[in-house]
């Protein structure tokens, strides 16, 4: 991949690398060779080395296989089996993953001088996982090409994510600074937000990429105004109308937007009148992307969708017609769709149906709630009821003033069933890897 | 009733203090007008449907530590008022 610009870099806490280095520089020195052709499982220890590798890796590998941070022995040899890999790129500064792989090149930085130049002579697949949340995930294939079918790139964008760039969010905003973009700054594991917004600030990022838990975060930070966004951009979440109005307040020289993608469909579209949902009038089988609703899951045929499902048992990607299945549930109210939750997380209270992602924005919508997780509690009587964590804003009391006023408003706005019967204060939500609020637990 | 306290166990009156008023607790945030509760009122002419039900005995449980409808088995369940205090008392034992 041609990743070439004088002065463009993408920027760890603790390395950058300077794009225009790698026409005669590389982290993986003679070692990609013997790379050529072959299926290579990329498992690296941090965002860096992942970054370098990508752009030596694509034109050379037949396949790539983007590990997730964190994998266990377990998970890789699972993703090595699924894509049939038969080479490994480690992390020359840790000890070598324990995978019965023996075509094995390490990676290391800062970027060496290469002896020769790179042959690109492939189209080469990207394989990664989905962040799937019921049961392993499962491996998809992409390529340059669906991965990047939905840019317009533009010159001087300084790019920030909060995203892990070995996941298909964070990729997106990887290859949006490789094709064009001025800077691109990463964040750290180790760094709490307040620290990585001082480091967007310092960087002066222009436009930046997080899930609505991520943003969530910086609207309760003191250095929420250390940045001052163009774009604010949310996905991998529904983005309720709370948050969407707590960021337009906060940043009112930014245009705030909501990526509907996920990693088998793409990115399908963008969302940028500042309201939850979509408009229903995109809902239409021309142009690029198609959309359709189907018993309310929302299906999606694009140039931007993964091309098909890796391993032995893997299942059709998509339907007859072309489209993927996203499991996302959709409800139209008037003019517009509304997400309201996923298909497999629905609570079940004596027969009735509750998303728990619904209920989520209606405590979002309350002036003393800052983040929401609502979960499923057993009961005996009826199955389950619906059960809530809540982190207050800022001055909110946690007291039982705050919960009465709290379930009160749910029961005025939501059924009887749907409004939690159960609240307590937490000091903050379980997140996954991925930045969303993770519902299991 | 029994009246025999067990060494660290909630007395017999506090566990119908409690079930009572979280009966009252639940109606109340529920909207429901609850009929004068005596001990053969059945619980089905309470006034309660069968979420707050729910609701009362996951409060219950969170007050009184016990949950004998998960525990009940093939035991017979309480229908009446009384039924559902003789119900809490056995399982507090």
């Amino acid at each position: 991949m041609a990743a070439s610009g004088r002065g463009r870099r993408v920027a760890t806490r603790d390395f950058a690398l300077e794009l225009d280095r790698f026409a005669d520089s590389g982290s993986l020195g003679d070692g990609l060779a013997r790379l050529e052709g072959r299926s290579v499982l990329l498992a690296v220890g941090d965002m860096a080395k992942a970054a370098a590798a990508l752009i030596e890796l694509d034109g050379v590998a037949r396949q790539i296989v983007l590990c997730p941070p964190g994998a266990g022995a377990d998970s890789l040899a699972a993703l090595a089996r699924a894509a049939a890999a038969d080479a490994l790129v480690h992390d020359a500064d840790a000890p070598a993953p324990q995978i019965d792989i023996t075509t094995r090149v390490a990676c290391r930085l800062p970027l060496a001088a290469l002896a020769a130049p790179r042959a690109a002579r492939f189209v080469t697949e990207w394989a990664m996982p989905t962040s799937g949340t019921s049961g392993p995930p499962k491996l998809v294939a992409h390529t340059l090409a669906t991965l990047t079918a939905a840019f317009h790139p533009v010159a001087g964008q300084r790019w920030a994510t909060f995203y892990d760039i070995r996941r298909y969010g964070g990729l997106q905003i990887l290859l949006r600074a490789l094709l064009g973009a001025e800077s691109l700054t990463l964040g750290d594991p180790n760094d709490g937000v307040d620290a990585f917004l001082v480091r967007l600030g310092e960087a002066g990022a222009t436009h930046i990429s997080g899930t609505p838990s991520h943003w969530r975060k910086v609207l309760m930070s003191g250095e929420a105004r250390r940045i001052a966004p163009q774009r604010v951009r949310l996905s991998g979440e529904i983005a309720d109308d709370a948050t969407l109005a707590g960021l337009r307040a906060l940043y009112p020289n930014a245009h705030v937007e909501h990526a509907y993608a996920s990693t088998e469909a793409g990115v399908a579209f963008v969302v940028c009148d500042g309201r939850a949902g979509f408009p229903a009038s995109i809902v239409d089988e021309r142009g690029e992307v198609a959309l359709r609703v189907v018993e309310g899951v929302l299906r999606v045929r694009s140039n931007r969708a993964a091309l098909r499902y890796l391993g032995a048992d893997a299942p059709a990607l998509k339907d007859c017609d072309g489209f993927v299945d996203t499991g996302d549930v959709v409800e139209r109210r008037g003019d517009r769709y509304l997400f309201v939750g996923r298909r497999g997380g629905i609570i079940n209270v004596g027969g009735a149906k509750v998303h728990p992602e619904e209920v989520e924005a209606a405590l979002n919508a309350h002036k003393a709630v800052r983040a929401s997780r609502v979960f499923a509690r057993k009961s005996p009587i009826t199955g389950a009821l619906v059960a809530a964590e809540i982190v207050l804003r800022d001055g909110a009391a946690a007291d039982e003033a705050t919960k009465r006023d709290i379930l009160a408003a749910c029961r005025a706005a939501l059924p009887a069933y749907k409004a939690p019967s159960f609240l307590r204060f937490v000091a903050e939500l379980p997140m996954t890897d991925g930045g969303k609020v993770a519902r299991h637990g | 009733m029994r009246h025999i306290p067990q060494r660290g166990a909630t007395p017999v009156m506090t566990t119908r203090l409690t079930i009572l008023a979280a009966i009252g607790e639940v109606a109340a945030e529920q909207s429901k007008t609850l009929a004068p509760l005596s001990d053969d009122l059945p619980l089905m002419e309470t006034g309660l449907d069968s979420l707050c039900f729910a609701i009362l005995v996951a409060r219950l449980e969170d007050a009184l530590g016990t949950d004998p409808f998960t525990a009940a088995g093939d035991g017979r369940l309480p229908s009446t008022v009384g039924e559902l205090i003789a119900f809490y008392d056995n399982a507090l034992v």
